[in-house]
């Protein structure tokens, strides 16, 4: 059994292929190839059999099969699965198993879906090239001596290199669109409170979001649509929610500061030809977003703070490592946090202390805060003009493993990806073609629960594409 | 004495911590809040404990009863308000930061300002009011100084904390004492907090002496500690301004064994709690309408009882306070007037004899020894003359002690009253022949009057109408002046 | 002259207990300042009047009734690296 899509992949299941030995097929593949790609942390070899078997004799006995059934999900190694480590890419939780599933993971095993395996990601999300794990760099299954991008990098490979028709990931600044683009898969960041974010391990929890990974735009739908909606659990959590566009065709803006700062010249002029052949079937014009030059600053700001007080928590002595005791308390602390954590994480940290602290609290997290807020605005506007916003998802082509050293260089690859975030809104990204050889991907913004307009749009860019 | 008496001022004010303990679960989570007597770890989940992935879900009823109190108090309440994060590390903190609330920088707490009037109507003012979660319980192996370990127990991390700060308008370490103990009251009235609970309510007091500088002290467990701790303090820092030393501005912590107050070692670092908002937790609106069903819903308080027991029942000041701020005791009293017992002669018993024999016998005012019943009976048999006030405290002490009613002892011990004068003058008639020599003096001295009607009351054990015995040995000595035998 | 001098990275270390090699000092401090300085470039925008946005959904009150959801402790219990009976082990307060 080959099936192209998860969808049919399903319909074949549901109509009587053995789903353990489709499993079983792709954990070979995954022993054969993932040695190289390095897409899963923690295979779940053992549990997928078995849960493959139990839906086998489930179909057996005639009852109502899920919407998923059958089909192995790949899910990113900070979302919370119940009895399976999860590592969030860090030494910190190497060998930590929760005793709970995330929302979203209750929700595909209600759907019939397999947990197929745990997805490396940059540590805590911290990245955007899946090279900041613990457990080693993920390659790009369509040029292994590049990155796949990140920090969703594990779950891209893992549908890329067709070891799982759907994966999970979560985005906090692009780390779901920024590897699907660099994957040419789909990627959707859902509307913030759209899926819950229980059991998702925070890095920045007021901006980051669960979100389906798949091939194909109707794949992503489908488990877009099984993971959305209200969770009590969720604090942020909305009622579902769904915005219509009118009829006739749709309005995508096109903002021009998406194409300025740090855009690669093949991905800028790749993109805008791409836009010329969706002038027939949308209707596209130029608009100017001013705030968006202030994004990423604010963004990261943003994330720094959030995250140097939620990785609090790591200190070794309720979960987690636990180094040799020295000292008093605050000396083990310092010692399992020193070789816990990465350097990225540890600079993050650091930065982020720094942003709330006394003196500085005003001048950066404050002020980013309100950068924030007139970056909602502007993109409120625009879509009072606009069904769509449109533009590169990456200002560069994926790039070689260990290229990027600095940083800062690495920041700025979110500069597309992280409007989106900081407003809350849902933003896909579309395969559109090939430059220099390598993938681009288009990113569409749409207001808070626009994902129906998303994907309707996403379907005809597949076409073209 | 040198100075103006205005150095001299000395102003306390008071942080005090108060888990709200009527809650069934924690502020944050559905762990039961109900935690003392259990196994250490007992009451925890992957929320409580800070587990990666969790996310907190705020209690409805804890920002029902945060209202509550600040209605009670006076205070004015944020229409608004988000709950903050407090960054810092320590073993007790689940998650290094405390979801707490937050004056200042785009924060408000619950609620700010009011005040509590305290006895002799000193108005003590509150500055705010917030919500916070309480930190895990560490208990050290061997001494502080010298633990190889610390071992925690998180079954107290996230049970929800009302965070109540004075102004610094106490003056003496006695009314920061009444200030907590009316404070107390009024939570236990609301139905809020129980303050008996060991660990329910927790103070800091700061204290400055005539504008200087101000000392925070820390870990003062009950309100009589806080009395001591301050005295304790006040002592301290006059002896060193009368030497000419300065005070420190520092923290100190209230040694209840040695009772001193130490100074905590410097911290390595100041802290800097980096506040911001919580992102897991979406802003709390409080309208008119919730502050108004809060309010509907909210029991008479002690001082709106106080008014009324002096306009009803025509109580003193002194006996409608003590009563009613004490929730057993104003219970008590309106079970009494239920029960036809007079208001006042009731207010007397309960504030007098029955606070101190329940002391004294190491009673509770709860006890059901301690019945309604038996104050009516007690004061019935006052008012109708059938026994003494001496004798009544001697029923209610035995009473107290057992099962038996006020009625049921004094039929028992036949403790009733002698008033039936033909019996009564048959004693004192044998008193009169058995003293011969003190009647004589009687005669002249009204004090051996006095033991003339002892003697009778010692026949009678007691039971004697004081009032008819005074009468027949006065007209018995007249009749012997003048020159008449004793007999009528 | 950045923003962050070595005595701050210390602090802030400190503040987020976190302990740095020397060459983790070293390679950080270049790199905190230069990735602080492309941050002020926020300072450019006038956002005086401007309301800061802590939350991108316009939800308020959402309240949990106060129902005891019965825990399950030696699950949680189990994840501590040390403990000593049912009490999870810290490391020693001075």
């Amino acid at each position: 059994m080959t099936p192209k899509t998860a969808i049919d992949a399903r319909d074949e299941l549901a109509g009587g292929a053995s789903v353990e030995e489709y499993v079983l097929s792709l954990l070979e593949r995954i022993r054969e190839r993932d040695r190289t790609i390095n897409s899963f942390i923690t295979v779940c070899e053992a549990s997928a059999i078995e849960a493959a078997k139990a839906l086998d004799r489930k179909r057996g006995r005639g009852e109502k099969l899920g919407p998923l059934f059958g089909i192995p999900v790949a899910v990113k190694d900070n979302i919370c699965t119940i009895g399976i480590r999860t590592t969030c890419g860090s030494r910190m939780l190497e060998n930590f198993v929760p005793p709970y599933d995330a929302t979203v993971i209750k929700r595909i095993k209600e759907a019939d879906a397999i947990v197929i395996g745990k997805t490396n990601m940059d540590e805590f999300a911290m990245g955007s090239s899946t090279e900041n794990s613990y457990f080693g760099p993920t390659r790009n299954p369509l040029d292994p001596t590049r990155v796949p991008g990140g920090s969703s990098g594990g779950s891209a490979a893992a549908v890329a290199g067709g070891f799982a028709p759907l994966a999970l990931g979560a985005d906090t600044g692009g780390s779901i669109r920024c590897p699907a683009s660099f994957c040419s898969i789909v990627g959707l960041k859902p509307t913030y409170g759209a899926v819950s974010r229980y059991g998702l391990i925070s890095y920045a929890n007021s901006l980051e979001q669960i979100g389906p990974m798949a091939s194909n735009v109707d794949d992503c739908e489908l488990l877009f649509n099984v993971i959305r909606g209200y969770d009590p659990r969720d604090n942020t959590s909305l009622p579902q929610g769904r915005i219509e566009a009118k009829e006739g065709k749709l309005r995508i803006g096109v903002p021009k500061e998406f194409f300025m700062e740090g855009v690669q010249e093949a991905v800028g002029v790749h993109v805008r030809k791409f836009l010329d052949k969706m002038s027939g079937v949308f209707e596209i014009g130029e608009i100017s977003l001013p705030s968006l030059a202030y994004a990423l600053p604010a963004y990261y700001i943003i994330a720094m703070s959030e995250a140097s007080s939620n990785l609090a928590r790591y200190d070794g002595i309720r979960y987690g490592l636990r180094g040799e005791d020295g000292g008093d308390w605050n000396e083990t602390y310092c010692n399992n946090r020193g070789i816990g954590f990465g350097r990225e994480v540890k600079r993050r940290i650091i930065l982020g202390t720094f942003a709330l602290s006394a003196g500085y609290r005003n001048r950066y997290y404050i002020r980013a805060q309100k950068i924030r807020t007139l970056i909602r605005e502007d993109l409120g506007r625009a879509f009072k003009e606009f069904d769509l916003i449109a533009g590169p998802t990456m200002p560069v082509l994926p790039f070689k493993i260990g290229e990027k050293l600095d940083p800062l260089e690495i920041y700025m690859c979110d500069i597309e990806t992280v409007p989106a975030n900081l407003a809350g809104t849902p933003a896909i990204s579309i395969p559109c073609g090939m430059a220099n050889g390598l993938p681009v991907g288009l990113q569409l913004m749409a207001p808070p629960f626009g994902e129906g307009l998303l994907f309707r749009a996403g379907r005809i860019i597949e076409e073209l594409a | 004495m040198g100075g103006e008496a205005g150095e001299e001022r000395i102003k306390i004010g008071l942080e005090i911590h108060c888990q709200l303990t009527n809650l069934r679960t924690k502020l944050f989570c559905g762990c039961p809040a109900d935690y003392r007597g259990s196994p250490p770890n007992t009451h925890i989940c992957p929320i409580c404990m800070g587990l990666p992935g969790t996310l907190p879900s705020p209690n409805k009823r804890a920002i029902e009863d945060g209202v509550a109190v600040a209605i009670a108090l006076n205070s004015e309440i944020s229409r608004r308000m988000t709950f903050f994060r407090k960054n810092y590390f320590y073993p007790d903190l689940p998650k290094n930061f405390q979801i707490s609330q937050y004056d200042g920088g785009g924060g408000v707490p619950l609620a700010r300002g009011g005040y509590l009037d305290i006895e002799g109507g000193k108005r003590i003012r509150i500055r705010r009011i917030q919500i916070e979660e309480d930190p895990a319980k560490l208990v050290h192996e061997g001494t502080i100084g010298d633990s190889a370990a610390t071992l925690v127990d998180n079954n107290r991390a996230g049970v929800a904390l009302l965070e109540i700060v004075t102004e610094p308008d106490i003056e003496d370490p006695r009314e920061a004492r009444a200030f907590l103990e009316k404070l107390r009251g009024i939570l236990e009235c609301l139905g809020v907090s129980n303050g008996e609970l060991e660990g329910a309510m927790r103070c800091d007091a700061n204290i400055s002496i005539g504008g200087g500088t101000r000392v925070e002290i820390k870990n003062i467990s009950s309100f009589k500690e806080v009395e001591r701790a301050l005295a304790f303090e006040i002592t301290r820092q006059r002896q060193l301004l009368a030497r000419g030393i300065g005070v420190r501005r520092e923290t100190r912590h209230w040694d209840e064994v040695r009772r001193i107050t130490v100074s905590l070692r410097a911290k390595e670092e100041e802290e800097d709690y980096r506040y911001f908002p919580e992102p897991d937790i979406v802003p709390i609106e409080i309208s008119e309408d919730f502050i108004e069903s809060v309010r509907r819903r909210m029991p008479e308080l002690p001082d709106q009882r106080k008014e009324r027991y002096m306009r009803e029942f025509g109580l003193q000041e002194h006996n409608a306070e003590l009563i009613s701020s004490n929730n057993a005791l104003w219970r008590l009293f309106e079970e009494c007037v239920k029960m036809g017992g007079d208001p006042i002669e009731v207010s007397n018993w309960l504030v007098g004899d029955l606070i101190s024999f329940t002391r004294e016998l190491g009673m509770e005012l709860t006890d059901p020894r301690v019945s309604p019943r038996k104050i009516v009976e007690l004061v019935n048999l006052i008012r109708s003359g059938a026994i003494s006030t001496k004798i009544a405290k001697d029923v209610l002490m035995e009473s107290l002690r057992g099962d038996e009613s006020p009625e049921e002892i004094v039929r028992r011990r036949g403790l009733l009253k002698i008033s039936d004068e033909s019996l009564l003058r048959g004693i004192v008639e044998e008193v009169f022949r058995e003293n011969e020599g003190a009647v004589k003096e009687a005669l002249r001295d009204e004090d051996v009057v006095n033991f003339l009607i002892g003697q009778v009351m010692r026949k009678t054990r007691g039971k004697a109408d004081p009032k008819l015995t005074y009468e027949l040995v006065k007209r018995n000595l007249e009749r012997i002046a003048h020159g008449e035998g004793p007999s009528a | 002259m950045g923003e962050i001098t070595p005595e701050d990275l210390e602090r802030l270390c400190w503040l987020s207990r976190l302990r740095l090699s020397q060459e983790e000092k070293e390679e950080f401090l270049g790199q905190l300042n230069k990735i602080l300085d492309y941050f002020r470039r926020i300072e450019e925008v006038d956002v005086e009047h401007v309301p800061p946005t802590y939350h991108v959904v316009d939800l308020t009150n959402v309240l949990r009734e106060d129902e005891v959801e019965e825990p399950r402790p030696d699950e949680v219990l189990e994840l501590a690296p040390r403990r000593k009976g049912r009490y999870i082990l810290a490391p020693r307060i001075i």
